[in-house]
């Protein structure tokens, strides 16, 4: 019974979090200008989880996600604007066509790992570009594609509507990250990144499950994209360049590899101090990279190393705030972190 | 024999492309064959000597000599910076998981672009370099011009260099025993940490011929010229074999022609994703490449 008290507690905190949120956003506490800079944040968080996944989970290296989210947000802003079809099914279907391009990339891992892999991943992630810029018909061409429909038309309530949905989807990748890798798929893909001929010998279908990995994270990532669509309005190939899949990657590895809170704050984080640096122009393009290198010489296990490596869970702190005796000591949970 | 002619034409113009890649394969490869690390910033380091020829010839004007003499700084510049590098990024990290050098490596690699872009003296914008006028000589219908002689001259003498060093010094067999095996070199009385460095300085040294090879086919440099280059002469490393110096050449050469045979008969804008495409087959069909060894896994 308690257990699913608290499932039910924890659900409810994150509704009311997700609707404190929307309303502070409708009602200016949270300006307009603070929302947008959230609503990219929650963009760049779930592709940053897509990409945590497949290299801080399963210890394969992908340079290319920025390639997923391309897959996804053209292709639902091309079932948006050439069929017609409603903006949530299209979004689905730009995530669907994603992960049909993840599991492509992902058989190559049959017979590559490690630093090949990347490379691999990277020149997927190329490929795709440079695709996008020769199909004028369907992307636009180099020029990009514009009119994208938003959300919603009522200009009011555009950034509301935003926010809202990217913080939804978020939080939903969010729970189910963390119920996955609580599974015993989430184990068997975590036995791969700790030694994968061992977990080949436990049993474990070690290709199978690297290419279940890399067709969940390149539908995140391709969410990721769908979200972008009708929130930027508008799409052009260079916007999903190689820069754009190592941004993602510093996002993971500030965070902390294999470390979803992590990556939700370093999201989060980054996406503020890339506003808050403004000021400094082009300079704050060095600081990235030197963030990048001072952290995997000094903390390669990211922010998240300094506290052990644990996870944020709600569940616990629900537990502790409603006296409930906690079932499980490490439950992983996390969600409501906008 | 106008086919026939324009193939050749078009195969010449790929050799000397891909004597650049060659050179610039060769740093990676050597980087590959010591501590396994892909060096990604490798084709950052041939934007810097592009860069530095450049100053040096903006001051001393362009003449055959000054060009070849721009050399000199160049690869000095290159090879201190590829040193420093080493030290300050690489080492660190040896006994880490190879996962974390490579991303360090990424990070080098952007901190020079984006660095690059903010030194006032470099800037976003792109800057003619300095070119001697064109001189062509004709030869059956085939036509090479003093440029890419220029090229095919350099590599050769450089890449003669390389063999000399690499085959018939101490430090040539000391680089080839520390790249079979690190510890029993290091047990040997080879000073691994300084074989290490000498490779980042020949590799970048390399990297800085090439650098201005490039740019002087391509006149035109800016601080992420160095990102295709870069990636063409991994995937060339990566062709004939990383580790392998000959591969690098081989390689480097193939992925020239096959480029440059794209753009004249098929089209210009896809010669990039033919190169990927090269290596995503090359890597699941071969993963070792045409001349490296295929290596077992120890567990």
């Amino acid at each position: 019974m308690s257990k699913k008290k608290t499932t039910v507690t924890s659900f409810f905190v994150v509704v009311v979090v997700l609707l404190l949120l929307t309303i502070m956003v409708r009602y200016r506490v949270i300006d307009e200008y603070t929302s947008q800079v959230l609503t990219i944040a929650g963009i760049n968080v779930i592709v940053a989880l897509g990409l945590n996944l497949i290299s801080g989970f399963t210890g394969q290296l992908a340079l290319g996600h920025a390639g997923f989210m391309a897959v996804g947000a053209y292709t639902t802003a091309a079932l948006m604007m050439k069929f017609n079809v409603p903006t949530f099914l299209a979004m689905i279907g730009g995530a669907l066509m994603a992960a049909l391009f993840g599991f492509l990339i992902g058989l190559p891992t049959l017979r590559l790992r490690g630093d090949y892999l990347a490379i691999v991943t990277l020149g997927f992630g190329e490929i795709i570009r440079v695709i996008m810029i020769n199909l004028p018909e369907l992307t636009g061409g180099p020029a990009g594609l514009k009119g994208i429909p938003p959300f919603t038309t009522n200009f009011q309530w555009r950034p509301v509507v935003s926010f809202a949905i990217v913080a939804v989807t978020m939080t939903l990748v969010i729970v189910f990250l963390s119920n996955l890798l609580k599974s015993s798929h989430g184990k068997a893909i975590i036995s791969i990144r700790e030694d994968e001929i061992a977990a080949n010998a436990m049993g474990i279908n070690v290709f199978y499950y690297k290419i279940f990995a890399f067709t969940i994270s390149a539908f995140i990532g391709g969410l990721g994209g769908a979200l972008y669509a009708p929130f930027f309005g508008y799409l052009s190939p260079n916007m999903f360049n190689f820069q754009k899949s190592v941004e993602f990657l510093i996002i993971v590895v500030l965070g902390g590899m294999g470390n979803l809170t992590g990556t939700v704050l370093a999201g989060i984080g980054l996406t503020y101090l890339q506003e808050i640096l403004r000021f400094l122009k082009d300079y704050r393009l060095v600081i990235y990279p030197v963030i990048l290198i001072l952290v995997m010489i000094f903390q390669p296990s990211g922010v998240m190393g300094l506290f052990g490596n644990r996870e944020f869970s709600l569940t616990a702190l629900v537990n502790k705030l409603i006296g409930a005796p906690s079932s499980r000591p490490k439950s992983e949970e996390k969600a409501g972190e906008v | 024999m106008d086919f026939l002619q324009q193939f050749c034409q078009q195969a010449l113009n790929g050799m000397s492309l891909g004597s650049i890649y060659a050179l610039l394969a060769l740093g990676y490869t050597m980087v590959y064959g010591i501590i396994q690390l892909i060096n990604f910033a490798h084709g950052d380091i041939l934007m810097v000597g592009a860069f530095v020829s450049y100053f040096v010839l903006r001051k001393w004007g362009i003449t055959p000599v000054t060009l070849m003499l721009s050399f000199l700084p160049s690869m000095l510049f290159c090879l201190a910076l590829g040193v420093i590098i080493e030290k300050t990024c690489y080492k660190p990290l040896r006994d880490q998981p190879r996962i974390n050098a490579l991303i360090t490596a990424i990070g080098v690699s952007f901190f020079l672009e984006n660095g690059a872009r903010v030194i006032p003296a470099i800037g976003p914008n792109p800057r003619v370099f300095p070119t001697l006028p064109v001189v062509n000589y004709t030869w059956l219908g085939v036509s090479i011009s003093r440029v890419q002689l220029l090229i095919f001259i350099v590599a050769i003498v450089l890449m003669l260099l390389l063999n000399y060093i690499v085959n018939f010094t101490k430090i040539g067999k000391a680089m080839r025993a520390v790249s079979y095996d690190k510890d029993a070199a290091y047990l040997m009385g080879i000073n691994v940490d300084r074989v290490i460095s000498f490779t980042f300085a020949l590799g970048s040294a390399l990297a800085a011929a090439a650098g201005i090879l490039f740019a002087s086919a391509y006149p035109q440099i800016e601080p992420y010229m160095g990102i295709m280059p870069g990636m063409k002469a991994f995937i060339a490393a990566v062709l004939g074999g990383i580790g392998s110096i000959p591969g690098a050449v081989l390689g480097g050469l193939i992925l020239g022609i096959a480029e440059t045979l794209t753009k004249g008969f098929l089209s210009s804008q896809l010669s990039d994703a033919i190169a990927f495409g090269l290596l995503i087959l090359i890597l699941v069909v071969r993963p070792s490449g045409l001349l490296g060894k295929p290596m077992g896994e120890k567990v």
